[in-house]
C-alpha cells in the first residue's frame, strides 16, 4: 500500500485511452464501474477535444456483483460494435474489474464478431499509464500484423532503392495528453520531408486500424517517445527486421544526430550537413552576449524518461547550465536516466512523490527549475522559476500556437520557454536590488507569473532574515556585520549562501559568524 | 402530486462517482483529512477533479492498493495502520480521519469499520476515525457526502435542545447569511451538519428539526430520524421560491406565523426578482435538457422553469428518493419527463433530436456537445458555487444565462469577422 496525495501518472488503462481516442475506427469496450468516466473529461477539458473519447464503459453496479457481470459486458460490447461500427475493437478492464474476473477479452472473442478484437489486458495494481499505453499499441499492432509479418520478406531498410521511390518512414508513439505530440509531429515529418524522406504512417495519433496494417510499406521506423513506441518498434524490428531509431530529436545536437541516424540506416546521404546547424536560432541566441547571464545557472530538472534526458544535455550542452539535479517518475526509463544523471556527477532521482522530488529541489537550490506542472507548483512555492517540459498534462500544455519540442523549432521554444521565466526571475532581482529607492512603488511585480508568489516569497524571505541571529539546529550566532551582508545576498541564493556558511562555521569550529567568516565560506566553496 | 412523468433507464453511465464528493468535504471542515483506500484510478479521479496541485500538501490523498495488498486481507490491514501512522506523523493538526472506502476495497471486502475501530483505540484523544464508502459501484458523485456524514452520526452527543439543525454542506457565507435570515425570523438556534470543524459536532435529540440543504442525504437522513430528529419536509433552497418555502416550512416547524417570515424575507425576494429577471430575458422560452450527475437535477429543473421561465424537454437525475423530492416534484409542471438512472448513448440520441437551447452536463462530455453546436453548462459548477438562498439566486440564473449570452457575443463577432 502506497500513501499518495497526487500521482504523475493514471492507471493503465488511462494508458489505452489515449491510445484509442488518438486513433480512428477504433472503439474500446471497458469493464469498469461508474466514475472511472472521470478520465473522459482529461481528453474533453484538458485536451479540448470536441469528441468523446470512443470509450463505452460496463458501469456494473454493487447489485450486479451477485448476478451476471459477464452479460452486461457482452451487451455493452455488442451495442459498442453495433452504434459506433469501429473496424477493430479493444476490451478490457478497469481496478475494479480486474478482482471480478470476467476477463471480458475472451468473452469477446467467443461471440462471433467479425472485426479483429484486441484483448488488453493491463495489471492496474502494478502497472502505470504510460506502460498501459505502450502495452496497448503493441497489442493493437502484433493483433493487426502478426500474420502479415510471418508472410513477408524481412524488410532492409535499404530497399527503397531497389523498389525506385523515395524512402519512406513511420513515426510511432505520438498520442492525446502525450507532451506536445501534435506539433512534434508536424516538425518531424518536415524536417523528413526536407530530406526527400516521406512519411508511411504516423501512429497512433490520427491513424486507424488500416493504416496500422500498413506499417510495413514503410523502409524503418521513427521512434518518438520511447515510453509509448520502444515495444512496438521492438517487436516490429525482431518479426519483420524493421530498424528503428534510437536518438530522440529533442535539441539541436540530437536533431542533428537523428537525422545522421535515419540517413545511415536507410544508406541516404546527407548533402545539407552544413545547413542543419543554422535552422534553429537557438545556438546563436545562445551564443550571443545577451546569454553571458545564463552561464552556469543551476538547473534542476524531473519530468518523464524521454523529456528529462533530452532536457539535461540541451541545458548542459547547448545553453551551459549546470545540471543540478536530475529525475524521472517513468520507472521503465530508470536506467537510462540514472546514465544521463551519472555522466552529469549526479545521482537519479527515481520517484513517484513529489514531495520527494519537492525536498530535493529545495536541497539542489537550483535558480531554474525544468519540471512537470507540479514542480511549477513546487517551484512557485520556493520562489524559483520554472519552465514546465513534460506530461502529466495541463491545459497550459496544450497552447493554441504551434508549439513543438522537436526539431529546429522546437529548439527555439525550448530556448524562448525555459530563458523567459528566468528573465523575469532576473527582473525579481532587480526589484529587489531597488526596492528601497524612492522611485520604486512598492508591491511593484515585474509581470503576472509571481503575482501570486511574491507576497509568500516575502514572507519566506522575511522568515529566513528573522532566523538569520541563530540557527537552532548547529546553534552558530550571527553577528550584526553578518547579518548585514548576508541580506545584501540577492534572494534566490540567500538560503545556499547561508547553509553553506553554516557548515564552513562549524567545519571550522567557529560558534560566531561575521563580515569575514561569511567571505570567508564564499572563498572556501567558491 | 403533479403529474410528472417518471422513467427508469439502465445502461453505461457518464458520472462521478461518490468519492468526488471529498473535494467539498475537505473544505469544510479544514481539521479533516480523507483518506481514500483503492486503487490509482481512485487516487487520479480525485486529482483530476479537485485540481491538486494548488495545494502543498492536499488533506486528502489516497492509500493505493497493491498486488501484495490483494494477496492476504491480514497485510492490507496491516498495511493500512502503516500508511495511517506515516500520514498523522506527517499531519499532527489532523483532528478526524475518514478512511473512504472504494470500488477496489468494497469488492475485495476490506472491512474498513474494523480498521477505524482498532485505530480509534489506539489512537484516542488525538484523531478520531470514522469510515464511509464512496465507491462507484454504490454511489454516485454528491452521495459521498452522504455516506461522510452519516458516518458522523454516531460520534454526535444527545441534547433535548431545541435547535434547527441544517443539514448538507454549504458555503460559509451562505451558511451566514441563512443563520441570519433565522434569526430575523424568530429562530435563534440554528446549527449546521456538517460544522466548520470536524470536532464540533451538533448535539442532536428529539427536539432537533433538521431542515435539507441539499437532496442527496437519504441515508443522513435515516439515521437522524433513528436519533429522534423531526425532519422538515420542504423544497430545496435553490431560487426565490424554493428557498422561500424552505424557510416558511422551517418557520412552521416552530410554530411562528408565517407572516412574520413574509415580513423577512419579502424584502430579499423582490430584490432578488429584478435581479434575476435580466437572466430570465435570455432563458425564458429556452429549451433545457439536464443530464443526471449532481442530484440537484430536479430543483434546479424547478428554479428555471417557474422562476426564469425556460421550457423542460428531460431532467435526468442520478437516482430519485420520492420521499425527500415530494416537494420538488409537486411544484414540477405537469407532465414534465423525469429520467431517473442512465444510458448515454440512448440519452444524447435524444439530446440531438429534441434541439435543446441548453444542455447542463459533466465536464466529459460538455466540449463534444458544444462541438456540435450545442450551448453547455457543466454540472459541477454547482457544487462548488454558493448557489442557495434568495440572496444566490440571480447568480445561480446567471450560471445558466451565460453560456447563452456567451453563444450570441461569439456568433455575432465570427459573422462580422472578415473571411
Amino acid at each position: 500500500m502506497e500513501l499518495t496525495l497526487w500521482t504523475y501518472e493514471g492507471p493503465p488503462h488511462v494508458g489505452a485511452m489515449r491510445v484509442a481516442s488518438s486513433m480512428k475506427d477504433i472503439h474500446y469496450v471497458l469493464h469498469a464501474p461508474q466514475g472511472d468516466t472521470y478520465a473522459d473529461l482529461l481528453f474533453t477539458m484538458i485536451e479540448r477535444r470536441g469528441q468523446r473519447p470512443p470509450v463505452t464503459y460496463t458501469t456494473f453496479q454493487a447489485r450486479d456483483l451477485g448476478g451476471d457481470t459477464a452479460e452486461l459486458v457482452k451487451k455493452n460490447i455488442s451495442e459498442a460494435v453495433e452504434r459506433f461500427k469501429p473496424k477493430t475493437l479493444l476490451v478490457g478492464e478497469s481496478c475494479t474489474a480486474e478482482l471480478i474476473q470476467d476477463q471480458p477479452g475472451a468473452l469477446a472473442k467467443g461471440m462471433g464478431i467479425n472485426i479483429p478484437i484486441v484483448n488488453l489486458e493491463l495489471p492496474a495494481y502494478s502497472k502505470k499509464e504510460n506502460w498501459g499505453a505502450s502495452e496497448t499499441f503493441y497489442q493493437l499492432i502484433r493483433t493487426l500484423l502478426k500474420d502479415k509479418v510471418n508472410a513477408i520478406e524481412k524488410i532492409n531498410p535499404q530497399r527503397w532503392k531497389s523498389l525506385g521511390r523515395r524512402p519512406k518512414v513511420n513515426i510511432l508513439g505520438p498520442t492525446l495528453l502525450g507532451f506536445r505530440c501534435r506539433d512534434d509531429v508536424i516538425e518531424i515529418q518536415r524536417i523528413l520531408s526536407e530530406q526527400g524522406i516521406d512519411t508511411n504512417v504516423v501512429a497512433p495519433l490520427g491513424s486507424g486500424p488500416d493504416d496500422i496494417k500498413r506499417l510495413t510499406d514503410a523502409d524503418m521506423n521513427v521512434c518518438l517517445y520511447k515510453e509509448i513506441a520502444e515495444t512496438s518498434c521492438e517487436w516490429l524490428k525482431r518479426n519483420c527486421g524493421m530498424e528503428y531509431t534510437t536518438t530522440i530529436p529533442i535539441g539541436i545536437e540530437n536533431t542533428i544526430n537523428f537525422i545522421n541516424e535515419v540517413h545511415e540506416k536507410l544508406d541516404l546521404s546527407l548533402t545539407n550537413k552544413e545547413e542543419l546547424a543554422h535552422k534553429s536560432k537557438l545556438p546563436w541566441y545562445s551564443k550571443s552576449v545577451d546569454s553571458n547571464y545564463l552561464t552556469g545557472k543551476r538547473v534542476f530538472i524531473f519530468g518523464d524518461g524521454t523529456h528529462a534526458i533530452a532536457a539535461a544535455q540541451i541545458a548542459k550542452d547547448e545553453l551551459g547550465f549546470e545540471v543540478v539535479g536530475l529525475g524521472t517518475y517513468s520507472r521503465e526509463m530508470a536506467r537510462q536516466v540514472r546514465a544521463a544523471a551519472k555522466d552529469l556527477n549526479l545521482e537519479a532521482l527515481i520517484t513517484n512523490s513529489y514531495l520527494e522530488v519537492e525536498d530535493a529541489m529545495k536541497k539542489a537550490s537550483p535558480e531554474l527549475v525544468l519540471g512537470t506542472q507540479m514542480e511549477r507548483h513546487s517551484a512557485k512555492r520556493l520562489g524559483i522559476p520554472c519552465s514546465v517540459i513534460s506530461t502529466p498534462m495541463h491545459v497550459q500544455d496544450v497552447p493554441a500556437r504551434y508549439s513543438p519540442q522537436m526539431g529546429w523549432e522546437g529548439a527555439n521554444v525550448i530556448f524562448d520557454d525555459w530563458v523567459h521565466p528566468l528573465m523575469m526571475g532576473l527582473e525579481e532581482h532587480l526589484i529587489d536590488m531597488f526596492k528601497h529607492d524612492f522611485e520604486f512603488v512598492d508591491g511593484h511585480q515585474s509581470h503576472l507569473g509571481h503575482t501570486a508568489t511574491r507576497s509568500l516569497e516575502h514572507k519566506e524571505t522575511e522568515q529566513k532574515e528573522n532566523n538569520i541571529n541563530s540557527n537552532k539546529k548547529t546553534g552558530v550566532i550571527w553577528t550584526e556585520s553578518g547579518r548585514a551582508e548576508l541580506t545584501k545576498v540577492p534572494f534566490f541564493v540567500r538560503g545556499k549562501v547561508k547553509s553553506n556558511t553554516e557548515k564552513y562555521a562549524l567545519s571550522k569550529g567557529l560558534p560566531e559568524i561575521s563580515d569575514e567568516t561569511l567571505y570567508d565560506a564564499k572563498a572556501f566553496f567558491g | 402530486m403533479s403529474k410528472v412523468e417518471l422513467n427508469k433507464e439502465a445502461g453505461p453511465r457518464e458520472v462521478f462517482c461518490g468519492l468526488t464528493s471529498i473535494v467539498w468535504l475537505h473544505r469544510r471542515m479544514p481539521d479533516a483529512f480523507f483518506l481514500v483506500v483503492g486503487s490509482r484510478t481512485c487516487a487520479h479521479l480525485i486529482q483530476s477533479a479537485a485540481g491538486v496541485m494548488i495545494f502543498a500538501e492536499p488533506r486528502f490523498g489516497t492509500a493505493i492498493l497493491e498486488e501484495k495488498d490483494l494477496a492476504g486481507l491480514a497485510d492490507a490491514h496491516e498495511e493500512l495502520d502503516r500508511v495511517v501512522d506515516d500520514l498523522i506523523s506527517r499531519r499532527p493538526e489532523i483532528k478526524t480521519l475518514f478512511l473512504v472506502g472504494s470500488c477496489p476495497s468494497e469488492v475485495i471486502k476490506l472491512d474498513l469499520s474494523t480498521v477505524a475501530e482498532k485505530l480509534n483505540k489506539r489512537f484516542l484523544g488525538q484523531v478520531r476515525f470514522v469510515n464511509y464508502s464512496g465507491s462507484g459501484i454504490e454511489t454516485t458523485f454528491t452521495q459521498g457526502e452522504d455516506g461522510a456524514l452519516k458516518a458522523l452520526i454516531p460520534l454526535m452527543e444527545s441534547s433535548d435542545d431545541e435547535k434547527l439543525l441544517l443539514v448538507g454542506t454549504l458555503a460559509n457565507n451562505v451558511e451566514d447569511r441563512f443563520k441570519k435570515i433565522f434569526n430575523n425570523i424568530g429562530i435563534i438556534n440554528v446549527e449546521s451538519f456538517p460544522p466548520r470543524q470536524s470536532t464540533e459536532l451538533p448535539k442532536i435529540g428529539k427536539n432537533t428539526k433538521v431542515l435539507l440543504t441539499q437532496p442527496y442525504l437519504s441515508d443522513t437522513v435515516r439515521d437522524l430520524k433513528h436519533r429522534g430528529c423531526e425532519i422538515i419536509h420542504a423544497p430545496f433552497p435553490l431560487g426565490v421560491e424554493g428557498s422561500t418555502k424552505w424557510f416558511l416550512a422551517a418557520a412552521d416547524a416552530f410554530k411562528i406565523n408565517e407572516l412574520k417570515v413574509h415580513e423577512v424575507i419579502a424584502p430579499l425576494a423582490n430584490r432578488a426578482r429584478q435581479a434575476i429577471e435580466k437572466h430570465t430575458e435570455i432563458l425564458r422560452g429556452k429549451k433545457l435538457f439536464l443530464l443526471p450527475e449532481s442530484q440537484l437535477e430536479i430543483s434546479l429543473a424547478r428554479f428555471l422553469h417557474n422562476e426564469c421561465e425556460m421550457d423542460l424537454i428531460e431532467v435526468g437525475t442520478p437516482y430519485l428518493n420520492k420521499d425527500l423530492m415530494e416537494e420538488e416534484l409537486n411544484l414540477l409542471p405537469e407532465n414534465t419527463k423525469i429520467v431517473e438512472g442512465q444510458h448515454v448513448e440512448k440519452q444524447l440520441d435524444r439530446v440531438r433530436s429534441s434541439n435543446p437551447d441548453l444542455v447542463v452536463c459533466g465536464m466529459g462530455l460538455a466540449n463534444p456537445l458544444e462541438a456540435e453546436g450545442i450551448n453547455t453548462k457543466w454540472s459541477i459548477e454547482m457544487v462548488f458555487s454558493p448557489i442557495h438562498g434568495i440572496d444566490q439566486a440571480a447568480d445561480l440564473a446567471g450560471l445558466f444565462s451565460k453560456p447563452l449570452k456567451r453563444n450570441q457575443i461569439l456568433t455575432s463577432k465570427t459573422l462580422l469577422a472578415p473571411h
